[in-house]
């Protein structure tokens, strides 16, 4: 077993090292590669950081610093259904918060915080565009739902939920 | 090959994607094969074509024949009567406030009768992946006529003499800082274009880099030569994923082109595209902590001078121009500096895109001459507040802007005019705000998202900004006290004096300006512990009115905390101990019989 998780998480090393070889190990293509770092791992821990580090020649604390200024770089897991909450000022002033408080309602979750199952967690996220569907929510990458009332939240979740981990 | 006879577009914003445009495009080319036209119509996704509130939005050319709210039924509708029959759908034309438009003249809509397009010239109307589309609309020809007909210098007297100014908010005449950038000395140079487009409410930048990525690579190009640059970096938000994939397709195509890379267009002159993703951090925006970023650093601000022009990125001269900009650079050039001059004020030249949102019918995409009243804004373009409500304020500039209140609403839209009223040209974002709206709530909004993105190297900004939300919030919990107002102006003024960047300088502003226009609902809020509008929680109270109450019990079993109580077919009420007031029982009953009270 153990054997089997060390295996993968070389692959998912492997994976990074070969992007850091594409931008030839530039250390201003730092933001680049912890995207790339967070997308395979899905957050990024300081093992992740230091291996950054090394490849690209700069000090861990040049990582550091850089993980814990941007708000898109996390350091803790989330969930494998992400859900964004756009706080913009359109969504707000249609009622955005309410969403919010729904969500944490039916996930008892707070932002930011997982749920037990790993399956979502909770974000507010800056304004994403589409402020003439306000109030908008976004889960993942591609799930968009515009005019969501408080009312329509449980079955957001219930459909996520029917895919599990799928 | 098969003549196309039709051509239909479909509008691939943002809001029309979330309105549902993937699907309706698939049941659209299901029943163009079903009728074995598929090879004779053409489906072509285009950018934002602005009207987001009607979306999705189909258009059937070559007669011009615009759909509003297209579903994946109706749709349908559009294959078996127009396309097959050649009946136009009457049903699901655009509509205006005086019924349908007929069918040949949708620029009718007053929605696009007072826009002029400039830079938005090309949304909605052709494929932003397809290169062949971008050069049928002129699209190189600017670039192709710098390369062989101008001198650099000549470039640049021509966007000095057009008047441009950014259109990222600040306003600084683009010419002179193309001007700036030629004359600092030095081997390497730079073009950035800033498409961090981070204020709430608006989306101006990420229409056009989704709908017409090309102008904006050949104005960068048109810059590098005039500045004498060799490299550009696009740097987008990575909250637009869309916008860097259309990107990154047409930098391919102008490659393979020949419009970018080695020798372009044979003249010996050389440029490339690179783009650099950011990390969602606002203060990015601001052009030194951008250069930061994209050299893989912290995104914190440097002390200007020198400016960009002198040291920018990796030290080297630095052009930075927002998307807008760069987007009125190829007509600039095209049709001449007078055009451009000949449109807009005095001071402000040509037009201004802006993302219409919040409490208005017709939300969306408008480009509009400088000059132009809020009032026919708000009222001939975006159809005024629906409702019936009356129209309280409208916010320019997101957190670094402010409340502009109805009295003011025939301002012309300038650079000056608006800063002389205490908010900002900004990049575009435009938020109308109804009686329902608590200023002193959007004034917090505002703070928490600037105590939220301050960098933290300014004591006054990262420290005096939240200080000023926890007076605010104390202001909405009804604790507030007179003598905070004055340290709210107080705070905001040595906020603005002494920050380094332009966040700082300008967070304050949304706070400043409700004080100075709204000063009888901070009053309220401080001093009778009331909330006009009746937003702020902890000084409201829902109450139901016994008389139109017919105990049909739909609030209580609506009611999360079970704070409502009643027998069925008599009055309820609600208990304020227990209730938190979430609203949803307003939503739910039919009888208009639950309201807000503030003492």
């Amino acid at each position: 077993m153990e054997k089997s998780v060390c295996k993968e998480h070389e692959k998912l090393y492997r994976e990074l090292d070969e992007f850091i070889q594409e931008v030839e190990g530039d250390s201003s293509a730092l933001i680049e590669v912890l995207h790339k770092a967070q997308q395979i791992f899905g957050h990024l821990p300081i093992e992740v950081q230091e291996h950054i580090a090394e490849k690209l020649n700069i000090p861990v604390s040049k990582v550091f610093g850089v993980v814990t200024f941007y708000s898109l770089f996390t350091m803790k897991p989330r969930g494998k259904y992400q859900i964004k909450i756009c706080l913009g000022t359109a969504c707000y002033v249609k009622g955005a918060d309410k969403l919010m408080d729904r969500f944490k309602e039916e996930l008892e979750i707070e932002e930011g915080e997982v749920t037990k199952d790993g399956l979502f967690s909770l974000h507010a996220v800056r304004c994403l565009g589409a402020c003439s569907m306000a109030p908008v929510v976004m889960i993942g990458e591609s799930d968009f739902y515009g005019r969501v009332t408080p009312d329509e939240v449980p079955k957001i979740i219930r459909n996520y939920k029917n895919r599990g981990g799928k | 090959m098969a003549v196309s006879t039709n051509t239909i577009l479909i509008c691939a914003g943002g809001a029309c994607i979330s309105a549902g445009e993937k699907s309706v495009k698939q049941v659209l080319e299901e029943k163009l094969r079903e009728y074995a036209l598929d090879g004779v119509v053409r489906v072509v996704e285009t950018g934002c074509m602005g009207a987001c509130d009607l979306g999705p939005i189909v258009a059937v050319f070559p007669e011009g024949v615009y759909y509003q709210k297209v579903n994946t039924e109706n749709v349908k509708k559009i294959v078996e009567e127009h396309i097959l029959k050649g009946r136009v759908v009457e049903e699901m034309l655009f509509e205006g406030p005086q019924g349908k438009i007929a069918a040949e003249v949708y620029e009718e809509h007053p929605f696009f009768k007072k826009q002029v397009k400039i830079a938005t010239r090309n949304l909605g109307i052709i494929d932003p992946m397809n290169i062949d589309e971008y050069i049928a609309r002129d699209g190189y020809f600017a670039l192709t006529k710098v390369l062989t007909e101008m001198t650099p210098e000549q470039v640049i007297e021509v966007v000095k003499k057009s008047g441009l100014r950014g259109r990222g908010g600040a306003g600084f005449p683009t010419g002179l800082k193309w001007e700036f950038t030629r004359k600092s000395q030095s081997d390497k140079k730079f073009v950035v274009c800033n498409a961090d487009e981070g204020d709430p409410g608006a989306f101006m930048d990420r229409s056009i880099l989704e709908g017409d990525p090309h102008t904006v690579l050949e104005a960068m190009t048109i810059a590098g030569y005039a500045i004498g640059g060799q490299k550009g970096y696009i740097y987008v938000r990575a909250e637009y994923p869309l916008a860097i994939e259309r990107l990154k397709n047409a930098i391919n195509q102008a490659r393979e082109y020949g419009f970018l890379g080695e020798n372009i267009l044979g003249t010996g002159f050389s440029f490339d595209i690179e783009i650099r993703i950011g990390a969602g951090a606002f203060v990015c925006g601001e052009e030194t902590a951008l250069i930061n970023s994209i050299e893989g650093k912290r995104g914190q601000p440097n002390v200007k001078p020198p400016y960009p022009a002198q040291k920018g990125l990796w030290g080297y001269p630095t052009l930075i121009n927002n998307v807008e900009t760069f987007a009125n650079i190829p007509p600039i050039i095209i049709k001449g500096a007078d055009w451009f001059a000949s449109i807009g004020t005095e001071t402000s030249k040509g037009t201004k895109v802006f993302a219409l949102a919040g409490k208005v019918k017709n939300t969306g995409l408008v480009e509009v001459p400088m000059g132009i009243t809020l009032r026919e804004l708000i009222y001939d373009i975006g159809g005024g507040v629906p409702n019936n409500k009356k129209l309280k304020a409208v916010q320019t500039g997101g957190p670094s802007g402010g409340c502009i209140p109805a009295e003011y609403l025939d301002t012309p839209v300038d650079y000056e005019s608006l800063k002389e009223l205490g908010a900002i040209m900004g990049s575009g974002g435009m938020i109308v705000m109804d009686e329902d709206t608590c200023m002193v709530d959007v004034a917090k909004f505002f703070l928490q998202f600037t105590v939220d993105e301050s960098c933290g190297k300014c004591t006054p900004c990262r420290e005096g900004t939240r200080k000023m939300l926890e007076i605010l919030e104390k202001i909405t919990r009804g604790e507030g006290e007179e003598e905070d107002l004055e340290k709210l102006e107080e705070l905001g003024k040595i906020i603005i004096d002494s920050s380094l960047c332009g966040l700082g300088q300008t967070a304050p502003n949304p706070v400043l300006s409700t004080l100075k226009y709204f000063r009888d609902e901070y009053e309220a809020h401080v001093k009778e512990k009331r909330c006009p509008a009746k937003v702020c929680k902890d000084l409201i109270r829902y109450v139901i009115d016994s008389e139109k109450c017919v105990g049909c019990t739909a609030c209580a079993r609506v009611c999360p905390v079970g704070a409502i109580s009643g027998e069925v077919r008599k009055a309820h009420d609600i208990d304020p101990e227990i209730c938190t007031r979430c609203g949803s029982c307003i939503e739910v009953c039919r009888f208009g019989a639950i309201s807000k009270v503030s003492p």
